[in-house]
């Protein structure tokens, strides 16, 4: 119980710190590392809460992919040469009151609702989660999202279809004067406009390409 | 303080959730970061789904986290080609500049 305490803190402490690093650098690059680390740490939670398969996921998913699509982009765009300035004029500093106070508000209604939670406690052991006679947690979730999401499963994969689709027609461009390889005009060449048969006389040049 | 209970998660979901909404806010920079702050936003989303799963012991969470996974994963590729784009037609992604809506 110790361990689990010590680690919880651990990373929730690296996490919102991380997440914080994430709004305030000033380097969009720093941002994206610290986007990562927190994922990182948020996975190390899931899976010592139990959720292997997801902290996995998340790993890749998110660190393997998205992240680096952050950073793909980042650097493509060269963000880094404009000038980061904070508050660059009067006019902007204006929403950080309202921001502020948004975020705030928003804390404490997700802080009562979670201590209405915590006065029914019942709730909490009327269904314990036990590790049912050995069946890991990947598993398990296979044997449910095959069986009984099977239609949200396949709908998640056309999603992922379209997107990209959808990313590929928003970023694909025509561009002019680029070498590209025919398939139909070399198919399509007859053996009379590619070889021509000369008839040489002796002691006598020829003359080609003229 | 020991004993780590499933109000402890969801702390730590309603601090990131926060984090991410004053990121959308403070943001004076660029459009990426803000793609980032919805990222942390959906971050949180999944803590409270994955702790609720466990603690009350319904598959159902850790599912819905799968498929929130899949549609954040889906909007960053998209909202990042959406910015490609745009920087090209106009050379900046700075939120204060991109006002053409405005009218």
């Amino acid at each position: 119980m110790i361990a689990h305490a010590i680690f919880f803190y651990v990373f929730s402490v690296i996490a919102v710190v991380s997440a914080i690093m994430v709004t305030v650098s000033k380097n969009t690059v720093h941002s994206v590392f610290f986007l990562i680390l927190d994922f990182i740490s948020i996975s190390c939670l899931f899976i010592m809460i139990g959720a292997e398969f997801l902290g996995m996921i998340m790993l890749i998913v998110y660190v393997g992919a998205v992240a680096v699509l952050f950073l793909f982009v980042v650097m493509m765009l060269n963000v880094a040469q404009q000038k980061n300035q904070w508050f660059v004029s009067k006019d902007s500093s204006r929403h950080i009151p309202i921001g502020l106070l948004i975020s705030v508000i928003i804390f404490f209604e997700l802080i009562i609702v979670i201590g209405g939670w915590k006065y029914k406690p019942d709730l909490f052991n009327s269904a314990k989660s036990s590790p049912e006679n050995g069946v890991s947690n990947t598993h398990s979730l296979g044997q449910v999202l095959y069986t009984d999401y099977i239609h949200v499963f396949q709908i998640s994969g056309m999603i992922l279809l379209i997107a990209m689709i959808g990313a590929i027609v928003l970023t694909f461009r025509q561009r002019q004067g680029v070498k590209k390889q025919s398939y139909l005009k070399q198919i399509s060449r007859e053996r009379t406009e590619g070889v021509e048969v000369l008839e040489v006389a002796s002691n006598k040049g020829v003359k080609i390409d003229d | 303080m020991i004993d780590i209970g499933l109000g402890h998660y969801l702390t730590l979901g309603a601090v990131i959730f926060s984090i991410g909404i004053i990121g959308i806010f403070l943001n004076r920079k660029n459009i990426i970061v803000i793609l980032m702050s919805i990222e942390l936003i959906l971050l949180a989303v999944n803590i409270n789904l994955v702790s609720f799963s466990i603690y009350l012991g319904d598959l159902s969470g850790q599912i819905f986290t799968l498929f929130i996974l899949t549609v954040a994963a889906a909007e960053a590729a998209i909202g990042l080609a959406i910015i490609v784009v745009y920087f090209r037609n106009s050379g900046t992604i700075r939120v204060e500049e991109i006002d053409k809506l405005k009218g």
